[in-house]
């Protein structure tokens, strides 16, 4: 009786089911994506929009947990049932499934060339000749101040290296606040908010990272041992017991006022105006001499592509080409502050923290971070030993020249760069 | 004299045991199987190639591996003396108080020390991690309260004392288990033995080290190998507490970490299916070979009682 009645119930449902795809003419797009925290955005914002310009075209936004993504992609990907939109993960993990043919050359994609050298690059060949999905934003690294503190204590933001430890030892000599919001227990922190953050201004953005990918420069370099040295400095403005000090700590101490400067990613800048009392601003990482060319890591995070097996190609790349377009830029840039549209025209944006970040594109030179594109791809893998080293450096555990030379080793020993 | 009849042949035994069979080979043997063979090979061009023991001498020839696993053995190795040494006997301490008569409460105490093993890793380590938070935790503020603020130290983000502080943890967690085999074992110890005992003049801590520790003793030799089974499987408290870099300074790798790091990734680092099945081989070999150890040579030497 049970088994019928569930028999129908079922039957009844894949009936309902298709009878509502059966009577949608319109074409439907699926997209597959990792950011579940983006879905209500996407529902109520980025999709309407889009409809509204594009009648006949239906997109459903489909994401998956982030650490189960690529494995249900590629799962997805490989039975034919992945959706026709891809939302990219940056560099080698979308240029495998470029290689393996699960993402179409997009090069040609009208409004691709809305987009500079540098924002196409995490989604590119290694030869730069064929993309594969359409930049959707990027993160910047910069401080996070408390503002009400510098007021307090008469602080002026800093620019320069030298004004960047002046304030560092007049926030700690006045002893209200801890200097610096920064733990090394979960490593990230301190590679990702610590030496790719400050890191830049030393390697000469662009310029260093391209060289040492052709291996013209070594990490043991003075300009890449530089960075670690002043992470070395960093250790005696951490609050006490940074050694255990996690990721949300950190953020917590910043949120709660207890903190005067958090390393930051633009990424926490929704959930900093969410959770601080206190006014809030930020400056960029301070450069060595006053007048030096600042530059800054603008890291290309999200991408879309296209599935190469979508039976509704036209359709997708009329959407990805509105993606790239100025409009989606507006609404994705405003909807989420810190996730950075890397479109060429300038988005109008509202949050002002946001608006702080995104003007140092302006008059800083852009770059990515440095371990991030070719030089991941063996074993030992840089990025990963880049979080262990940075955290061993503020730690005391290695110098940074130790630091340096093992991170160079490791590189040497599968890495060989085309001459 | 005829040949005795012959006997049916008994097919209900058979039938009896293939359900058993056949679900441990299908979730255990195969697999087992499966991971031997993937080890012997390595992914060249999209495809796998049989390379015999290339794996294997890429992991213990290239500094790149072998660095890591020496590293994550000899941690693993003082994970298991931490064991040894702190959680078995404070099990069979504990199992003596318990077994007391004269104990009030017994039963609340042996529920409350066995909860812990109960719990998940998960709210182990993230508990645990929030005690020891130089921040928030309430470590810090007791030994404040004590006087003895000064030996507080961020533990597990030292490289010097973040294996053993977990290795404490997991031994606060598990220290029931050791605790009520033994507890059982005392209990089945007949009341004529230490009635014979008592009348020959052998009471209170002399009855324990003569009497009652012999009779326990094949107890704490099933423990000792479970501990050691246990351990050299561990993965997920230091994976909850730490993460899978396993920091600081690869200072809690043990070989269930480096074993997820090497199969599945990490971060930008893609995963490596064949390195990670020699290492979960090795892992294996080294406890098939401390499991035939014990059962070859110290469980045919431990002498058995029957009463």
């Amino acid at each position: 009786m049970t088994t019928k009645l569930l028999t129908a119930l079922l039957l009844g449902t894949s009936i309902l089911g298709t009878a509502g795809v059966a009577y949608a003419d319109d074409v439907t797009l699926n997209i597959e994506s990792w950011r579940g925290d983006d879905l209500a955005i996407w529902k109520d914002k980025l999709i309407p929009a889009f409809e509204a310009k594009n009648p006949g075209i239906k997109v459903v936004f489909a994401p998956s947990a982030p650490t189960e993504y690529d494995a249900a992609l590629g799962a997805k990907l490989a039975a034919g049932s992945a959706g026709d939109l891809i939302t990219c993960r940056p560099f080698d993990k979308s240029l495998e499934l470029f290689k393996k043919g699960n993402l179409a050359d997009i090069s040609t994609l009208p409004g691709m060339e809305n987009f500079s050298d540098v924002a196409k690059a995490a989604w590119q060949t290694d030869d730069g000749k064929s993309s594969f999905c359409v930049p959707m934003a990027s993160v910047i690294h910069g401080f996070i101040y408390n503002k009400d503190a510098f007021d307090k204590l008469g602080i002026k933001v800093p620019t320069t290296n030298e004004e960047f430890y002046a304030a560092l030892d007049k926030i700690k000599a006045d002893g209200t606040y801890i200097p610096m919001a920064m733990g090394t227990k979960d490593l990230w922190e301190a590679a990702t908010m610590g030496y790719q953050n400050i890191g830049p201004n030393y390697w000469k953005g662009e310029e260093g990272r391209l060289a040492l990918i052709k291996g013209e420069q070594k990490l043991t370099d003075p300009q890449w041992v530089e960075p670690y040295k002043e992470l070395a400095k960093w250790k005696d403005y951490l609050g006490d017991g940074f050694e255990a000090q996690t990721y949300p700590d950190s953020q917590n101490l910043f949120t709660l006022g207890r903190a005067a400067i958090y390393p930051a990613g633009s990424w926490e800048i929704g959930l900093f105006n969410t959770q601080a009392q206190f006014k809030m601003g930020a400056f960029p990482p301070p450069v060595q001499k006053a007048g030096d060319t600042c530059y800054i890591s603008d890291h290309t995070d999200i991408g879309m592509g296209l599935n190469a097996a979508s039976k509704n190609a036209d359709a997708a790349k009329t959407f990805l080409s509105w993606v790239a377009s100025p409009d989606f830029a507006t609404i994705y840039a405003n909807a989420l502050p810190g996730f950075f549209s890397l479109n060429n025209t300038p988005v109008k944006m509202e949050d002002p923290l946001a608006q702080e970040f995104v003007s140092w594109r302006g008059k800083c030179k852009s770059t990515i971070r440095s371990t991030y594109q070719i030089l991941s791809r063996g074993t030992p893998n840089l990025e990963n030993e880049t979080w262990v080293e940075s955290a061993n450096v503020i730690n005391g555990t290695d110098t940074p020249e130790a630091a340096a030379k093992k991170l160079q080793d490791g590189l040497d020993s599968w890495y060989k760069p085309a001459k | 004299m005829a040949a005795a009849p012959k006997r049916p042949f008994r097919w209900h035994i058979g039938v009896f045991l293939a359900p058993a069979l056949l679900v441990y080979t299908a979730i255990m043997i195969l697999p087992l199987a499966g991971t031997l063979q993937l080890s012997l090979f390595r992914n060249i061009n999209q495809s796998q190639v049989f390379v015999g023991l290339e794996n294997f001498r890429m992991l213990f020839g290239d500094p790149n591996w072998s660095v890591n696993f020496w590293n994550a053995l000899r941690n693993n190795v003082w994970f298991f003396i931490i064991h040894m040494l702190v959680q078995n006997p404070i099990g069979v301490l504990l199992a003596a108080l318990l077994s007391s008569p004269r104990l009030r409460f017994s039963a609340f105490y042996r529920t409350a020390i066995f909860v812990p093993t109960i719990l998940s890793f998960v709210i182990v380590g993230f508990a645990w991690k929030l005690i020891l938070s130089p921040l928030w935790g309430v470590a810090p503020h007791m030994m404040d309260l004590v006087g003895l603020k000064s030996l507080f130290t961020p533990w597990l983000g030292k490289a010097q004392y973040a294996l053993t502080a977990l290795s404490l943890i997991s031994v606060w967690q598990f220290v029931g288990i050791p605790m009520m085999l033994i507890y059982a074992a005392l209990l089945s110890i007949p009341e004529e033995v230490i009635e014979a005992a008592e009348c020959d003049g052998i009471t209170g801590m002399a009855q324990f080290w003569k009497i009652k520790l012999p009779l326990i003793l094949p107890s704490i030799g099933i423990i000792s190998i479970l501990t050691f089974v246990g351990n050299f499987n561990a993965f997920d408290l230091i994976y909850t507490a730490q993460g899978a870099l396993a920091g600081p300074n690869y200072s809690t790798d043990i070989l269930g970490t480096f074993l997820y790091r090497a199969f599945f990734g990490f971060q930008l680092q893609v995963g490596d299916p064949n390195m990670g099945a020699a290492i979960a081989t090795m892992m294996f070999l080294i406890i098939l070979g401390g499991v035939c150890v014990y059962l070859f040579l110290v469980q045919t030497r431990l002498r058995r009682y029957q009463f």
